[in-house]
């Protein structure tokens, strides 16, 4: 199946790069509670209907239009104008479109395409994105799917969609892995499930048999590192995706979990639990040899290595209470990140090395949010009854997380749902699955 | 199906490392009686009422269940409480009445917690519980800890009382 774009970026072609930068006022640690509202204009934009061999919309070309209409609304940097699939498309992208049409609807770009069949169940998609204000081509390309793969196309042609015009790498064409949950709350049932980004191509990696938790992407996309309580035994195997295969990681004393890959994927990172301890440790994955990073009496866990691999942050109960702390990628060096006020969890470092996401619980609440790599700059993204487990699609500018509703005296509610927010116009969505979910982990883009 | 069959090698060779390994004894026992009890990691009251037919006599699990399977803790602590002490110190009279008897130290949280925070919290509260029995006299080779962090509460609801009855240590009796 071929499914590759071949940008097809042409010499007059201009990089129109909105200011994207956080007109978020930063505020002091205060009583009050504030979540960061939106505050960036997502630029108004037309998708048109893919057109078919006749020069007129066709059902494919309606579902290409589909997917990167959601895919760019999505990214909060983007308003897909509702009203462009009235106006007839050009018959085929090589006719420059009638911009007096388009501009009527207040669109500063035009995405206009094709999806013709070309024998043997292929079909060939081609696609242009017009500045509409210039009236020049700004980024272009073509690619040969079957049926089976349109969807993959869409979010490719999304992801060049975003990348030519805000500049930024973008993060359509991905998958997320979660735990899939049902079943009442005490005995509740726990299966790994994959899916595309926007919910779609829903696949069960595990059939529920044995608990399992925390499943982390590797940067190479095939493996997933998780939390499995096989024979009462929990401990981090490794799976690989496209096989469907898991091993045990390693033999060790004790529990082991919270896993995480580095950037780079040679090392993975976790916690052993023994004799009341919990210390972080490093595995090489190639050799399997393993380094005990810290070695203290207290609850050291949810380690996440910076994208140079050169630091560590974790959560540490050492100063009294949960609380984020970063450490040389050796061990050395701790040093306490988090100074606001309630308990502090689960750092997850932005792929973009610049900020660090993580759980806040204070007076009875949850949060999402993000702060600066030393705890300066804190904003509080999400709330909730419980609201954990923040990861990050692979460009740094969203994260997904779940959140969970209180469980009620008869078993009702608890239902747990994974959302996804942008961290530059603050879009929260939430994600539909066939069952209740959490522990959501984003993939790295696709190869 | 192919993948259950890695993970089946995967563990026997965990198990096998186990045997080896100092201070994690009961494991060996545990290989074998996993299986059948993989489904009764909840509470006490279901693995005694799955044997409360067999005789008139109080079964092990029944007894156990009677002088208490279980210890509380406060929020976000490991620290054995005056009661807990007393419930653990019957429990190793129990145990030392029963020496056939092995046992699984379940440690478990409330939901106020992150997950992975949890699990360690859970696998302190069961060493916690563990250690009070083996300074009772108890062979630490007859009792083995499991964290299950809160993914078991035993009580229902997002209410301090059911909190409370789910920041626990219960033995188990494999």
């Amino acid at each position: 199946m071929m499914m590759t774009i071949f940008p097809r970026i042409l010499p007059f072609l201009i990089a129109v790069l909105i200011n994207i930068g956080l007109i978020v006022p930063s505020y002091a640690q205060t009583e009050r509670i504030t979540i960061t509202e939106g505050t960036v204009e997502p630029t108004p934009i037309a998708i048109a209907d893919f057109t078919d061999q006749t020069g007129r919309p066709g059902a494919f070309g309606r579902m290409i239009a589909e997917i990167i209409s959601n895919d760019l609304d999505g990214s909060g940097m983007f308003r897909p104008e509702a009203s462009a699939s009235l106006i007839p498309p050009p018959r085929t992208p090589s006719i420059k479109p009638d911009f007096s049409e388009w501009t009527p609807l207040g669109v500063k770009a035009l995405l206009v395409g094709s999806a013709q069949e070309s024998g043997n169940g292929m079909i060939e998609v081609v696609f242009i994105l017009w500045d509409v204000v210039t009236e020049r081509e700004i980024i272009a390309g073509e690619g040969e799917v079957s049926e089976a793969g349109l969807r993959r196309i869409s979010h490719q042609i999304a992801d060049l969609v975003f990348e030519s015009w805000t500049g930024d790498t973008g993060y359509f064409d991905t998958r997320i892995v979660y735990v899939d949950e049902s079943g009442p709350p005490e005995r509740r049932i726990k299966r790994l499930a994959i899916m595309d980004q926007d919910g779609h191509n829903h696949t069960y990696l595990t059939d529920g048999s044995s608990l399992v938790l925390t499943p982390r992407f590797s940067p190479q996309v095939q493996e997933i590192a998780y939390l499995d309580y096989f024979n009462d035994n929990p401990n981090v195997y490794l799976m690989n995706v496209s096989t469907g295969n898991s091993e045990l990681l390693g033999t060790f004393p004790g529990m082991t979990f919270a896993p995480r890959f580095s950037f780079d994927g040679k090392k993975l990172i976790m916690s052993l639990a023994k004799d009341g301890l919990t210390d972080i440790y490093e595995m090489d994955l190639s050799t399997q040899q393993v380094n005990q990073l810290t070695k203290s009496s207290s609850i050291d866990t949810s380690p996440s290595y910076s994208p140079d691999g050169r630091k560590i942050a974790f959560n540490s109960d050492r100063g009294g209470s949960q609380q984020i702390y970063v450490m040389n990628a050796n061990g050395k060096n701790v040093k306490r990140i988090s100074y606001g006020k309630g308990r502090y969890a689960t750092p997850v470092w932005s792929p973009r090395g610049d900020i660090i996401a993580f759980t806040k619980m204070y007076k009875g609440e949850f949060f999402i949010g993000v702060m600066n790599t030393d705890g300066s700059g804190e904003r509080l993204l999400a709330r909730g009854f419980l609201v954990e487990a923040p990861t990050w699609a692979p460009n740094g500018r969203v994260l997904m997380y779940f959140k969970q509703s209180p469980t009620n005296d008869d078993g009702s509610g608890g239902e747990s749902h994974l959302y996804r927010i942008d961290i530059t116009g603050f879009n929260e969505r939430r994600m539909v699955t066939p069952s209740f979910a959490s522990d959501p982990a984003w993939s790295p883009s696709l190869p | 199906m192919t993948k259950r069959f890695l993970v089946l090698i995967a563990a026997i060779g965990l198990l096998a490392a186990c045997e080896t390994a100092p201070k994690d004894a009961g494991d060996a026992a545990g290989a074998s009686g996993a299986s059948s009890t993989s489904s009764t990691s909840d509470t006490s009251a279901s693995a005694s009422s799955s044997e409360s037919a067999s005789s008139a006599a109080a079964t092990p699990a029944e007894e156990l269940a009677s002088i208490g399977d279980r210890v509380f803790f406060e929020y976000d602590s490991s620290a054995l409480s005056a009661e807990a002490k007393a419930t653990l110190s019957a429990q190793a009279a129990f145990l030392a009445g029963n020496p056939s008897v092995t046992i699984t130290v379940e440690g478990h949280c409330d939901e106020r917690g992150t997950r992975e925070y949890n699990l360690a919290l859970g696998e302190r509260r069961a060493t916690a519980a563990r250690d009070y029995l083996v300074a009772q006299g108890v062979n630490a080779a007859r009792i083995k800890t499991i964290s299950y962090g809160k993914e078991r509460p035993s009580f229902i609801g997002s209410n301090p009382y059911a909190y409370s009855k789910n920041r626990r240590a219960v033995s188990v009796i494999r």
